[in-house]
């Protein structure tokens, strides 16, 4: 699958949905940093990789997917949620992408600049989620290819 | 209390630029990529080096790094539940969060406190 950037959404923005997003991430980020005061670093840090806006962006989603079906007349209740289910999907593959990051800030900021960490840390983020999405979609392909054939196959010989 | 604000209005910054970029992509399994970006990593780091030094930074980084083995959990559970079973989405995104705080937390007192 290609990957495309679609622009429309940015046509008709719904401020909203980032309010949503910016109140949710900023509470999560102070959340983290008194949570670090209180209990320590050790514990603060675990809250650097809460999915915490994810439930608020998921159902957003939901609600997009399923306005868009029912404007051309249909129910778009499974459609919304095989759309989360597709966004949590690739979530899970940027979520690999957080532990390269974490392991790159872990072991070289004591040692290194920050911004030089912190820069190269995203990019590694980048690269790994991107690789493993680019992995999954090709075994994917195949695996699909090979169900169909089989398909094929299983029917020629039974007719 | 200053301190608290700044770390709302960064946080908050980091986290929308994240999703306006998700919500660029296609498809949607690609675009979902960021929603797991390291937005409130970034802000809270860059907001604690300068408070506390690196060194205490690199900490929060090594539990981030469960924080993020409980992520990938709890992402994978909830993309089968919602595909698969087809769950509504709200409560399963919102109930699969103890997963999270379970597989973080356990991880966390087995191998650091």
């Amino acid at each position: 699958m290609k990957i495309k950037v679609d622009t429309t959404r940015w046509e008709q923005p719904k401020w909203y949905e980032y309010v949503v997003r910016f109140v949710f991430g900023g509470t999560v980020t102070a959340l983290a940093g008194i949570i670090a005061k209180r209990f320590g670093p050790e514990v603060g840090g675990l809250f650097l990789a809460f999915p915490a806006i994810f439930p608020a962006a998921a159902t957003l989603i939901e609600k997009h997917e399923k306005q868009k079906k029912e404007r051309t007349g249909l129910q778009g209740v499974a459609r919304g949620r095989k759309a989360a289910g597709a966004e949590a999907a690739g979530a899970w593959m940027g979520a690999i992408g957080l532990i390269a990051f974490a392991l790159i800030v872990w072991l070289k900021l004591a040692h290194w600049p920050t911004a030089i960490v912190l820069g190269g840390a995203t990019l590694t983020w980048l690269v790994t989620a991107v690789s493993v999405w680019e992995m999954r979609e090709t075994l994917w392909r195949r695996w699909m290819l090979h169900v169909r054939t089989a398909h094929r196959l299983r029917t020629s010989v039974r007719r | 209390m200053k301190e608290i604000a700044l770390r709302v209005i960064v946080g908050g910054v980091v986290v929308s630029g994240f999703a306006l970029l998700g919500d660029l992509l296609k498809p949607k399994s690609f675009a979902g990529l960021f929603g797991a970006a390291p937005s409130v990593a970034l802000a809270t780091l860059v907001l604690t080096t300068m408070k506390d030094g690196n060194a205490y930074a690199a900490l929060e980084a090594r539990s981030m790094l469960l924080g993020a083995f409980a992520f990938v959990l709890y992402a994978c559970t909830v993309s089968r539940m919602l595909i698969r079973r087809q769950w509504p989405v709200l409560p399963t995104t919102s109930i699969a969060l103890v997963l999270w705080f379970g597989c973080a937390f356990g991880l966390w007192s087995a191998l650091v406190g």
